[in-house]
């Protein structure tokens, strides 16, 4: 094996060095043969070239923006004409008084999304493969995705007919005696992170489980077969067959979860908070909507997003390392 | 054959508490979509006294008339039909038109203009920066702010790459040599030959672009430019524009509440993505084991 390896390694060193001589600007004949091979394949590059520019104009430019969070920016000005003013923003960030608040909901609501929320679908989709009959497990499953088309405005119509004061569940509640009075509940800021989890598990069960499903169905059934001959029951082979089998699956999903911890699923939140709710709701990307494009602070709602960017960054890179460790699946 | 053996006790009841689990499942998706179907069909005046479960107590169809006659709401509905169908044409032509450029292994630069598209996964300019850009480009309160920052995607790049690399390099050669250039072969060979991809990515896209109702908050200030959603999210968590609402209807009938043209309106925007997802279906579980699986 190692041996093989190093020769590959002498002929990819060979090739290397090939590339680079005739990648010397010195070389007028490779130059031109360069140009030649563009204007060759002058379509593809105009084609890929669109591609390119868009993607300077909508996400480099942007990112070239983040500096306004050094500085002291005002709506008029341009961003190059604002002045300086170093890590001021980021200090502020840290001394308000709304810093812990902010942070506890954003990583509570999360937190407890990803503990409750992550293994739901894994454990819907095996209960899903374990259905007998294919049309019924057809019908459930196409249900189940539903809601995952209906927009969060749509959801936040229906939660708020179904938890207002004449709503559905008061009235069972006050029915089997466990309220006397209506809850507001979507006033009350101790409901708040309760009603965000489960609506968005509600919203999502189906659709996270579909990766899974997938996964589960390119197990082969000669090790299921196998296993019911050596006598193993139901819980068995979920637990020595099917969950082996994904894991690889959940790894990757995992990161992708602990990657997105911090977005707290704006969309969700905007439209469920209220002024009442607020101690509650208001989460990170709220507060830098808030502060940002209602109080026009542009400077140091930049900053706070940057505070935000960097800590998912590094979320990613340690859940990527560490289920690397585990059981050695990572994204790069 | 080897007969395996019966079922026993304990499976048979597993199978039955699965089953009944499921159903279970999907009750509680279904029901609260029922329930706002029936209030909606409801009198609105009827409908306040509550206990409305099953099906409409005093039948009525003046909340959907009021809706059909605002034309506030049928202005919206427009914005974002057309919203809807430019944007997602402009973002599956676009984005599969850089994938295939960019699955060509002999493209010069190719290594580049990857590493640019990868970094815009993990790191992003934020809300307050693409504000300004959007700005910057003068398009604040105009329709193209729709289209155009939604023009394109790199994870959908990535879709289209796994599909495109799947595909028989013969068939292009054979139009090369016919003496077709390359933008010809991507629109008369390699888009008909990739329609389950090109299928899903629409889906996708198209239900994006249906549902968002956040570019027209921070974006439009312009009422006639704003999409269906974002007037009904004025109306769900702005509960301030309920006088919105109720002047709208106070005109029309009698009967008719905010409430119930809320809801009306939620049925009426909701019903083309519930009409058309059960037959694409197919197309979107498959990919999303594309996307999964190469991405």
């Amino acid at each position: 094996m190692s041996y093989t390896f190093e020769i590959n390694k002498e002929e990819a060193a060979k090739v290397d060095a090939a590339v680079e001589t005739a990648k010397k600007p010195g070389n007028k004949q490779t130059n031109r043969r360069w140009l030649r091979r563009f204007y060759k394949q002058r379509y593809l590059q105009i084609m890929a070239l669109l591609g390119v520019a868009w993607i300077i104009v909508f996400n480099y430019v942007p990112m070239y923006g983040i500096i306004i969070a050094f500085k002291d920016y005002d709506i008029i000005g341009s961003i190059s004409s604002a002045p300086w003013v170093g890590l001021d923003n980021f200090k502020e960030f840290f001394e308000d008084e709304n810093l812990a608040y902010v942070v506890k909901n954003t990583l509570g609501i999360s937190l407890l999304r990803l503990i409750i929320g992550f293994p739901l679908p894994i454990l819907f989709a095996i209960l899903l493969n374990e259905m007998r009959s294919a049309r019924l497990k057809r019908g459930v499953q196409t249900i189940s995705y539903l809601p995952y088309f209906l927009s969060w405005v749509i959801l936040g119509g229906i939660l708020s007919t179904w938890l207002a004061d004449v709503g559905i569940i008061n009235q069972l509640l006050l029915k089997l005696h466990f309220i006397n009075e209506p809850i507001s509940f979507l006033a009350e800021p101790s409901y708040f992170w309760a009603i965000s989890i489960i609506s968005s598990i509600w919203k999502e069960l189906g659709w996270s489980a579909i990766i899974y499903l997938a996964a589960i169905a390119s197990i082969s059934p000669e090790l299921h077969e196998a296993a019911k001959i050596d006598g193993a029951g139901r819980f068995q082979r979920i637990r020595h067959i099917t969950l082996p089998s994904i894991a690889g699956t959940i790894s990757i999903l995992f990161i992708l979860a602990v990657s997105g911890l911090l977005n707290s699923n704006f969309d969700q939140i905007m439209v469920l908070r209220n002024s009442l709710n607020e101690s509650a709701s208001n989460v990170i990307d709220i507060y830098i909507y808030q502060t940002g494009l209602q109080s026009a602070r542009f400077s140091y709602s930049t900053a706070v997003g940057l505070v935000k960017s960097v800590i998912a960054l590094v979320l990613l890179l340690v859940s990527n390392s560490v289920t690397k460790k585990i059981n050695n699946t990572s994204l790069f | 054959m080897f007969q395996l053996k019966r079922r026993t006790v304990p499976e048979a009841s597993f199978d039955l508490g699965n089953n009944l689990l499921m159903l279970l499942i999907c009750f509680l998706t279904l029901y609260p979509v029922w329930y706002v179907i029936v209030n909606s069909f409801n009198d609105g005046k009827d409908a306040m006294l509550g206990n409305l479960y099953w099906w409409p107590r005093v039948f009525s169809l003046d909340s959907y008339k009021a809706v059909f006659n605002s034309n506030g709401i049928m202005l919206a509905m427009g914005v974002t039909v057309a919203k809807t169908v430019i944007g997602t044409f402009v973002h599956v032509f676009f984005t599969a038109m850089v994938a295939y450029a960019l699955s060509n292994r002999d493209l010069l630069g190719r290594k580049l203009y990857m590493t640019l598209g990868t970094i815009t996964l993990f790191f992003g300019g934020g809300l307050i920066p693409s504000y300004l850009l959007i700005r910057d480009l003068g398009l604040l309160d105009s329709f193209w702010v729709y289209i155009l920052p939604a023009a394109f995607s790199f994870y959908d790049l990535i879709i289209f790459m796994a599909f495109f690399r799947e595909i028989p390099t013969a068939l292009e050669e054979a139009a090369q040599i016919d003496g077709a250039n390359e933008f010809k072969i991507f629109m008369r060979i390699i888009i008909p030959v990739s329609m389950p991809v090109v299928a899903t990515i629409a889906l996708f896209h198209g239900v994006y672009q249906w549902n968002d109702y956040f570019a027209g908050v921070i974006y439009i200030n312009n009422s006639n430019l704003q999409p269906i959603q974002t007037f009904l999210y004025r109306i769900v968590a702005e509960s301030s524009s309920n006088q919105m609402v109720s002047a709208m209807a106070g005109s029309i009938q009698k009967s008719v509440t905010s409430q119930s043209v809320k809801l009306a309106t939620m049925v009426v925007t909701t019903l083309p993505i519930v009409l058309v997802y059960p037959f694409l279906q197919k197309y979107f579980v498959k990919g999303m084991m594309i996307g999964s699986i190469k991405g």
